[in-house]
């Protein structure tokens, strides 16, 4: 119950939000931040309860089902979280809410932006706790339509393009997924697409069907996430959303990829990621030195930060890569949620100055922290979270990924990816330092107003927590130890 | 020796029956009030579908099962035969007739004043012709219920008779309608001079044992089986078949060329179901090469696939963007016609259940804005969802059905397709060829998104507000409405339409496991 009502108030909050009179703004706004509430409150609750009286076993919990949904083609609605999906789910609950929050300087046709947000946040939700194949498909693909307005309609200038592609790209990943799936169906005795299930009929199957679709599920997530060379989309996408959908992006939708093949592709098919776990990991080195340089190169700092996802999303894959060790897959879910949490208000920071100044560019300005020292503050602060300052997450994560994936993949490769800390310290510094040192330019900035108390208010519960993981990161890491030992297991079979 | 009368069975045509003479009595009512009330019309050409509709549910529930009085079984002799196939596709007949004349009122209204009857007797007729083809179990009847199902429309398509594009669409229907009538009359032919019998069931047994006895049939069949092919394939608009279509539904009234896609479609998929499954199934596998004719329909499929989907994106005109991607459809169900077990059938049967109300509900939206407004270009949607949102909503729905975005019916159109065939394809050798005809299935299933989001894109994503405000009428807001509940409901709910559809594999022969 607790799980389906994550994914059902977002929706019915979507009904709710269509139903109100078009003029009536702040409604509007309120209605649909609203009906993010319990879904946000709800995933507080799990996390709470979860590391108190779940996280000892690696079994799924508040399992909803099985129950038969369509059982001529034994489709299930089934439903449970575990480990790696309680973060997740509170991710997603606390960035929706975040960014409805930050949504509110939208002023074109906001109720159709409202209600395509609320469709995105139960599509989100629902993949994070789907259990049965097909209603895992569903719900990754539901999200790509929500996720197509809010770009197209509501973003930047060549936002057509970056909409279309975001979504073709997406949608082309998927029918890799779908033919997997359909081949495991088919393979599977009796046919199930049960995900549990499936965990042990992988193994069991042909070397060339496991490696065919542990290919096939790897596009699909690949693209998600994105590996280096699927990131294509990412930088068009991110550049042309609005603020808040951006945050949405780069906190959840890539998350996606990540988690499903640690929940999917990675369990599943164990003899096909032992034989390529040394290419995943290049593709993850290259991900993170690609990332880094290229974010270097920006002279937009909405690109500037997504760049440094292509970057920070590397470092995951390179924990996957490195299968074997609970170390590196803990960094792996440690780099998911701090990626969420720093890069999710590097979004809204950019989004707050583009507000004011309506200009993304670097070399626009310059000695900003005169004018707006809380801005200038809240934004370094963030910044040395993203290139890895102890005490806040982004350390945590990139120290364990480091640690778990040295012993574990190749020592060259994880050697020439601690050469991404280096560069994502240069391109965040040289950011902080064009922006908001040096000289300051009174005519053209002299109007510039400090960020208000709704835009602190949205970042602060994301600053909070990426310094509580920094500092304290015991309490997460034991909530998911029992399932990620688990997986491992399941991996070395 | 005594002739002995064949038992005849009229319960079982009852609904046929019925809606002729209804058909006779909507033409009829037209002349005697002097032509005046178009909506009336309307309204009982839709209740004469309902009534045919209800009477067809009462027989099945209550007629008596197993005896004369019984829906399902033969009637006149063996030439009429109502089985759970028969049964499907008409209720998909009167579903796309029903929704056809839903959005017809608007051009009964202002353009054609003088033959409103006849326009709903014929599209009633054409119906009555579909529904006899699905109960023929045999080639004459067969042959019959298709011409009954096509001539119709060929008036139906010219019925604007001072608009030169419309007449050009009948004459172009009529010409290649005809054409591919006497080619798969001359397929018949050569099936008969094989088998020695018209009746389909016995053919199969004739076939396969002279088949047996020689060996070799000889090129004789292959001929047949090419003829029928491309005869059946001019009405299915596969291609190299499908030139005619895109002119026919630009020129042809947008409820008609709404009938051709759906309702005459589905009646060509139950003309080749008919023939191919039940009189030739012993020459669809490749044990039984050259005589296979189930590669060859695969490949058609894949050009519908490819040229429907690559063409589309080039269309201007929403109607010829509709008529590419109806030839992309029907590419994609002849993959479940291909794929032969359990599934396959079920899965066409499913897929055109959830396209009618998908494509029948675009058109509904196309024919509503060109009834207001004049236009059938794709940028004259320009910023509607501002001053019609939800229509602007109701036709997103139906474009991404159609494009296969769960959870709308679409999705669960082309899953059921793609497991069916990646269900055959594993089965054995001789079938991975149909790996490749999933693989470019799904491929030409991305790019047709790209078309069908052109126009949400111009609906949504201009900055400005449309010229156009569209107003609310009851019947095309009727068909709209429905196609709306059957995208939503069987796409998240479609067990029961499964297992509906389920039966007409099982009326074939083929047992689910």
């Amino acid at each position: 119950m607790l799980l389906t009502s994550l994914v059902l108030v977002p929706l019915a909050g979507m009904l709710v939000v269509m139903c109100l009179p078009k003029g009536a703004k702040w409604t509007i706004r309120w209605t649909a931040t609203a009906f993010s509430f319990p879904p946000l409150i709800a995933s507080i609750w799990m996390v709470w309860d979860y590391f108190f009286n779940h996280s000892g076993t690696s079994l799924m919990a508040y399992v909803v089902g099985p129950y038969d949904w369509i059982p001529s083609l034994s489709i299930q609605y089934y439903m449970g979280v575990d480990g790696i999906s309680v973060p997740m789910v509170f991710l997603t609950g606390l960035l929706s809410t975040v960014s409805l929050l930050a949504s509110f300087g939208i002023e074109n046709r906001i109720k159709e932006y409202f209600a395509f947000f609320l469709l995105l946040e139960a599509g989100m939700m629902g993949v994070f706790v789907a259990l049965d194949f097909f209603l895992f498909y569903v719900f990754w693909e539901i999200m790509l339509v929500p996720m197509y307005f809010l770009i197209g309609v509501w973003g930047g200038p060549r936002k057509e393009y970056a909409a279309i592609k975001f979504f073709l790209y997406t949608l082309f990943g998927s029918i890799f997924m779908l033919v997997a799936i359909l081949i495991m169906y088919f393979t599977s005795e009796p046919h199930s697409l049960n995900m549990m299930t499936l965990l042990d009929h992988g193994p069991t199957m042909s070397h060339t069907l496991q490696m065919v679709c542990f290919i096939f599920f790897f596009i699909a997530f690949a693209i998600k996430v994105p590996v280096w060379p699927f990131h294509t989309w990412l930088p068009d996408a991110h550049v042309e959303a609005p603020t808040a959908v951006s945050v949405i992006l780069a906190g959840v939708l890539l998350k996606m990829g990540t988690y499903a093949m640690l929940r999917v592709s990675w369990p599943m098919f164990p003899e096909a990621l032992r034989s390529l776990s040394f290419w995943i990991a290049v593709l993850g080195a290259i991900g993170i030195i690609y990332g880094a340089l290229v974010s270097m190169a920006q002279k937009d700092l909405k690109k500037l930060v997504a760049y440094s996802s292509v970057s920070h999303m590397g470092y995951c894959m390179l924990a996957l890569a490195a299968f074997s060790s609970v170390t590196a897959i803990t960094g792996c879910m440690f780099q998911m949620i701090s990626h969420g949490l720093i890069t999710g208000a590097l979004f809204l920071l950019v989004g707050v100055i583009y507000d004011r100044a309506h200009t993304r560019e670097i070399a626009a300005f310059g000695g900003l922290g005169v004018k707006i020292p809380v801005y200038t503050s809240i934004m370094v602060y963030f910044s040395m979270a993203a290139l890895g300052l102890p005490l806040l997450s982004g350390f945590v994560s990139e120290f364990m990924v480091f640690i778990g994936a040295f012993s574990a993949v190749n020592k060259y490769l994880v050697g020439i990816s601690v050469i991404g800390v280096v560069l994502g310290a240069t391109y965040m510094l040289r950011m902080v330092q064009n922006v908001f040192l040096g000289e300051f330019d009174l005519a053209r900035w002299g109007g510039l107003t400090d960020i208000n108390l709704r835009e602190i208010i949205t970042v602060a519960p994301l600053a909070v927590l990426t310094l509580a993981v920094g500092v304290y990161p015991k309490p997460l890491a034991d909530m998911m130890t029992a399932t990620i030992e688990n997986l491992i297991t399941l991996m070395a079979r | 020796m005594d002739f002995q009368l064949p038992e005849v069975g009229f319960i079982r045509m009852l609904p046929e029956l019925f809606l002729f003479l209804w058909a006779a009595f909507i033409i009829t009512f037209d002349l005697s009030t002097g032509r005046r009330n178009s909506a009336t019309l309307g309204y009982l050409a839709m209740l004469g579908v309902l009534l045919t509709g209800l009477i067809m549910a009462l027989t099945v529930l209550f007629g008596n099962e197993g005896s004369t009085a019984g829906y399902f079984g033969s009637g006149f002799g063996t030439m009429f035969y109502n089985d759970w196939s028969a049964l499907f596709f008409k209720i998909i007949f009167l579903g796309a007739a029903f929704m056809a004349i839903g959005s017809s009122f608007g051009i009964i209204r202002d353009k054609i004043i003088n033959h409103r009857g006849e326009f709903f007797g014929l599209m009633l007729l054409s119906t009555v012709g579909m529904m006899f083809l699905a109960s023929s179990n045999e080639m004459l009847s067969l042959y019959i219920g298709l011409e009954l199902t096509t001539i119709p429309l060929f008036v139906l398509a010219a019925f604007f008779k001072d608009d030169k594009t419309s007449v050009e669409a009948g004459i172009k229907y009529f010409i290649i309608g005809a054409f591919s009538s006497a080619l798969l009359l001359y397929g018949f032919s050569f099936l008969y001079g094989l088998a020695g019998t018209t009746d389909l069931t016995q053919m199969k047994i004739n076939l396969a044992l002279t088949h047996l006895t020689f060996h070799e049939i000889g090129v004789i069949l292959i001929l047949a089986i090419v003829l029928i092919v491309a005869g059946i394939g001019f009405k299915l608009a596969l291609p190299p078949f499908h030139q005619w279509v895109p002119d026919v539904y630009e020129g042809a009234p947008t409820p008609v060329a709404a009938f051709l896609s759906v309702g005459s479609k589905a009646a060509g998929l139950i003309a080749f179901i008919k023939i191919f499954i039940l009189g030739l199934f012993a020459f669809y596998g490749p044990e039984m090469v050259p005589n296979d004719w189930g590669q060859l329909v695969a490949l058609l499929a894949v050009l519908a696939m490819i040229l429907g989907n690559t063409v589309a994106i080039r269309q201007t005109n929403i109607k010829r963007m509709l008529a590419y991607s109806t030839i992309a459809q029907a590419g994609y169900i002849m993959i479940g016609m291909v794929a032969m077990n359990e599934y396959g059938l079920a899965a066409v049967g499913f897929y055109i259940f959830a396209y009618m109300f998908a494509n029948m509900g675009a058109f509904g939206v196309v024919a509503l804005f060109e009834d207001q407004t004049g236009s059938c270009q794709i940028k004259s949607y320009s910023g509607l969802a501002k001053t019609a949102p939800m229509l602007s909503v109701t036709l997103t729905i139906f474009l991404l059905s159609l494009a296969g975005i769960p959870p709308l019916a679409g999705f669960m159109a082309k899953y059921y397709v793609f497991a069916a065939a990646i269900d055959m394809a594993g089965s054995g050798a001789a079938y991975s060829w149909m790996y490749w005809l999933v693989g470019v299935g799904l491929l030409t299933a991305v790019f047709s998104l790209y078309y069908y989001a052109n126009v949400i894109r111009a609906m949504y994503f201009y900055p400005d507000a449309s010229p156009y405000k569209i107003k609310f009428t009851v019947p095309s807001y009727t068909v709209i409405v429905m196609g709306l509940a059957g995208v939503l409901m069987f796409g998240v709910y479609p067990e029961p339409i499964l297992k509906l559809a389920s039966y007409i594999s099982l009326s074939f022969g083929f047992i689910p496991h």
